[in-house]
């Protein structure tokens, strides 16, 4: 392994391969290429991309489309897992944003205010588990499991314990609609640029960084740690909020046990495999996405595989590890020191050779 | 001076026991209320199916409560409730003797309970990540044996599972309940008693002052998630017992309930505080509200979650100000 490094280098003396290679986006998307490739292996015609009457269609456009909440999700789990946060509450917050808009669209039938709704609902729950974690000082797990316990109980309290279903076209075309692409992959891009803007190009991003190296140094050099955070959390609601409304219009219904079931789990892996560590601090917004699109690549492989579709959870258990240990010092120490070991021998041989 | 002392450690005591002393007393509070307000409510019966019904929520609520004293957690419980379910149900249906069985089932969870400790001990990772694939791998595994429910008509298992043992005019228990208050026995010897329970301690408040005052930081960690996929197994068998069927999505969210019984007993989750009695009060309260629920019979089952969620914010926030109050006065002294 560190032998073709070391050749690569030599190689290719422009920086840019090996800025690419050092940036953390590279694993992420190495592992994504290669599922993509797995993929396009088992099915020839996977990258396939037709056009019907103006839209793009295929196995890629799905991938894509369907990736969207998860997505906008794992966005908000990342910047709150730089600040050594967790929010495991997404999916519940999910599930409530999806009954109240939709309870709100049976009942007036206005599509905006059933937006707006579905967005407060996020502000709200967002608010809510930024007051315990940053104002009160509860840890954000514990925090955030209050929400996550009581969160399905008030969307079936919401919906009576029915499943809703409504029929407003403009509504469903929020999660099912296309202009060339599907148009939830538009609310991604801008939620993706968006938040990319306040982290990178405002001076937020650093200080969610240094929260999450050090809160007690942050708190010395002048920084609002408590209401950053409470910030973030309000943050991380609104995207569960959003992608709440993007699933219940995409099954055309607002199902309180299942909307969101497992997200938050899919969002943390997300994060995880894009790079961001759990112990807070550096995060990395592209890897997220490449993340969220790798978990739904393989979701989706599962599924053409032909293969029970909760044996996904078994697959996923194996690469979230294999990547976790890919992650770890520990495990990367062992793994370097033999390759150093078989490097050492090269030089040597070539030392004898000469 | 010493009388200093004396009143010191009598505060100490009190901060000690006051979230078990608050959950007891909401039990009792909630017990008299429902006698009050339900005719056939106070009954020894009803106190004693709070056991049967809970037998196996409060030996993973043991398990529980060790990792989160060392300041881990484990999120897998749940899933191995289904995992062991299936693993029972489809051994007992290939006619495997079912002691064999239950033997079996036990090395199971103490085999995933270990290799989950060697990952988060040796590779340092995140307990909740590794915990969490343990979660999703367990329900998936429990799946690939079969996505279908298994029934269980084993003699010896429904035997089991309908013997009843009275233990007063009128009342009885089950043997599930027996072996769950053993767990909780041992545990509350082994935290208390024995160098192992001491060092669970001294990770939980810090494991670098562990590491260097030479106790065996690295063995204990393994060996609670070892406990945690012990009583996990055990707790599935309990279910199992007690449901005779085995399906992968048995005990969905289990997991989080336990980790609320821990919450609401005591247990203070940044870990080193809190009492192995404390999960078992934390289980039966919430048990209690169930059956308050049920009693009513107009409100829904939903309201049992918000309840939960409602008791386990409440408890928070008081863990949070003994917490406060114990910092306060160490910044005083």
């Amino acid at each position: 392994m560190q032998r073709e490094v070391n050749k690569v280098e030599e190689k290719n003396e422009n920086s840019i391969l090996k800025r690419f290679y050092k940036s953390s986006i590279f694993w992420p998307l190495v592992c994504l290429i290669l599922l993509l490739i797995f993929n396009l292996i088992i099915n020839p015609g996977f990258l396939n991309i037709k056009i019907k009457s103006g839209h793009l269609f295929g196995d890629l456009i799905d991938i894509l489309n369907h990736s969207v909440p998860l997505m906008l999700i794992s966005l908000g789990m990342t910047i709150v897992i730089a600040t050594q946060g967790i929010d495991i509450s997404v999916g519940s917050i999910i599930a409530i944003s999806a009954c109240v808009s939709a309870t709100i669209l049976a009942s007036s039938g206005s599509v905006i205010m059933a937006i707006i709704a579905g967005i407060v609902v996020g502000v709200i729950c967002g608010m809510w588990n930024g007051m315990l974690v940053s104002f009160i000082g509860v840890q954000p797990m514990v925090g955030t499991l209050i929400l996550y316990i009581v969160g399905r109980g008030v969307a079936q309290l919401i919906t009576g314990g029915q499943i809703l279903t409504f029929t407003n076209k403009s509504f469903i075309f929020i999660g099912t609609g296309y202009i060339v692409v599907p148009f939830a992959v538009y609310i991604a891009i801008a939620c993706v640029l968006l938040i990319y803007f306040i982290m990178r190009k405002t001076a937020l991003g650093l200080f969610v960084e240094s929260i999450g190296v050090n809160s007690t140094a942050s708190r010395y050099s002048g920084i609002n740690a408590k209401k950053i955070i409470f910030s973030l959390y309000v943050i991380c609601g609104i995207l569960a909020g959003i992608a709440g409304i993007i699933i219940c219009s995409n099954i055309k219904s607002a199902d309180a046990n299942n909307a969101g079931l497992w997200m938050e789990l899919d969002a943390i892996l997300a994060t995880v495999i894009g790079g961001t560590s759990m112990n807070g601090g550096r995060f990395y917004l592209g890897g997220t996405v490449v993340g969220a699109l790798f978990i739904q690549t393989l979701t989706t492989t599962v599924y053409s595989m032909g293969v029970a579709p909760e044996v996904i959870l078994v697959v996923k258990a194996l690469v979230v590890i294999a990547v976790c240990l890919l992650q770890s010092p520990n495990f990367r120490r062992i793994f370097i020191k033999k390759s150093k070991a078989v490097g050492s021998n090269y030089k040597v041989e070539k030392v004898a050779k000469v | 001076m010493s009388e200093g002392l004396i009143k010191k450690r009598k505060i100490k005591l009190n901060t000690a026991y006051i979230s078990i002393y608050a959950t007891v007393g909401l039990f009792l509070v909630l017990f008299i209320g429902g006698s009050i307000l339900y005719s056939g409510f106070f009954s020894l019966q009803v106190f004693s199916n709070l056991f049967i019904d809970n037998a196996y929520l409060i030996v993973i609520a043991i398990g529980e409560t060790f990792t989160i004293l060392t300041a881990g957690i484990d999120l897998s419980v749940g899933a191995m409730i289904a995992f062991v379910s299936m693993i029972t149900a489809s051994l007992l249906k290939d006619g495997v003797n079912p002691f064999l069985v239950i033997i079996i089932v036990l090395i199971v969870g103490i085999i995933f309970g270990t290799v989950q400790g060697v990952l988060i001990q040796k590779f340092n990772l995140h307990p909740w990540i590794v915990t969490l694939a343990g979660m999703f791998f367990a329900r998936g595994a429990s799946y690939l044996i079969s996505i279908n429910t298994i029934t269980i008509d084993n003699y010896i298992f429904s035997s089991i599972s309908r013997f009843r043992i009275p233990i007063a005019p009128g009342t009885f228990t089950s043997i599930n309940v027996i072996i769950s208050l053993l767990v909780v026995v041992s545990a509350i010897y082994l935290l208390k008693y024995t160098r192992f329970g001491r060092t669970i301690y001294a990770i939980g408040g810090s494991e670098n002052s562990a590491m260097l005052m030479g106790l065996p930081v690295a063995k204990t960690k393994i060996l609670v998630y070892t406990f945690s996929g012990f009583c996990s197994a055990l707790g599935g068998l309990l279910f199992t017992i007690y449901t005779l069927s085995g399906y992968g999505l048995h005990c969905n969210g289990t997991e989080m309930d336990a980790i609320a019984a821990c919450v609401i007993g005591g247990i203070l989750l940044t870990g080193g505080f809190g009492y192995a009695i404390g999960p078992l009060f934390g289980v039966l309260t919430t048990g209690i509200i169930q059956s308050l629920i049920m009693f009513n019979g107009t409100l829904n089952s939903w309201w049992t979650k918000i309840a939960v969620g409602m008791l386990l914010f409440i408890f928070i926030v008081l863990q949070r100000v003994i917490v406060i109050r114990n910092e306060r006065k160490f910044v005083k002294q």
